[in-house]
């Protein structure tokens, strides 16, 4: 057919040789160096939402000596709780609390739509990532939110 | 006539409904305790202190203290299994992550009835 309209199909020794330059352009096997993963490798959102899962069950994991020193202190005595109200106060402390409550809102959130994920329920692609971009949106409202009535 | 089972502990399972229980026992504790200090007085010691003094709050609390401990077993664990390939590093990362849950068991518990 293309033949007719005056373009040579090409010969099978030609697409393969145009395939295998196409592929000698490429860097193989390509490693995902620090500078791969920063810049090149573009997650979609769900896969946002999933590392920050991951990244936010962890830094809440780390945190739990740091709040549990913090609610001991609060709960055993008058001293201790203004103690701890002041520290809270200090502003490298008051970022951390912050990034932690993100943390607990992001995990909450994203959590909820793994349990949904895991009932097939909005595993079709576009709701997948309108989810996604939901549970990212909600989790950072959350602690906008909670992080007002705290302070 | 030979049935045999040919991968698995079969902890898989177990852990993956685990790891869901115990998220929603602590997103309703969340949200109960959440509604709590919400609607209470401004926080003061007094306050505080009375709150965690209602004897349903503490074992409420205790039950998150123990979802959260196998939660975070969990999770960690699929993280270490994940990132930390040698054999006995992780093992010894595993262990350590174990006694620090069990010890942050023990202090709430401290903290909570102490």
């Amino acid at each position: 057919m293309r033949g007719e309209r005056g373009i040579l199909p090409h010969r099978r020794s030609d697409i393969i040789e145009r395939m295998s330059e196409a592929a000698a352009k490429k860097i193989r096997p390509k490693y995902l160096s620090l500078q791969a993963l920063i810049f090149e490798i573009r997650l979609p959102l769900p896969g946002w939402v999933s590392i920050l899962h991951r990244v936010s069950g962890a830094a809440l994991f780390l945190a739990g000596v740091w709040l549990l020193w913090m609610l001991d202190r609060s709960l055993a005595s008058e001293a201790g709780f203004d103690a701890v109200k002041r520290y809270a106060g200090l502003w490298p402390v008051k970022l951390s609390l912050l990034a932690l409550l993100w943390a607990y809102c992001h995990h909450f959130c994203a959590g909820i739509r793994f349990l949904f994920l895991d009932l097939d329920r909005g595993i079709d692609k576009d709701t997948a990532r309108l989810t996604a971009g939901a549970a990212i949106v909600a989790g950072l409202a959350l602690t906008a939110w909670l992080g007002t009535l705290l302070w | 006539m030979v049935s045999r089972v040919v991968v698995g502990a079969h902890y898989g399972l177990r852990d993956w409904l685990a790891q869901r229980v115990t998220a929603a026992i602590m997103a309703v504790y969340t949200v109960v305790v959440l509604w709590v200090i919400l609607a209470g007085p401004p926080l003061t010691y007094t306050a505080w202190r009375e709150l965690f003094a209602r004897g349903w709050l503490r074992v409420a609390t205790l039950l998150f203290a123990a979802s959260l401990a196998w939660h975070a077993w969990v999770g960690v664990r699929d993280i270490l299994m994940d990132y930390v390939k040698p054999d006995g590093l992780r093992l010894a990362l595993q262990v350590l992550v174990l006694l620090a849950i069990a010890a942050y068991l023990g202090w709430t518990i401290q903290i909570l009835w102490g």
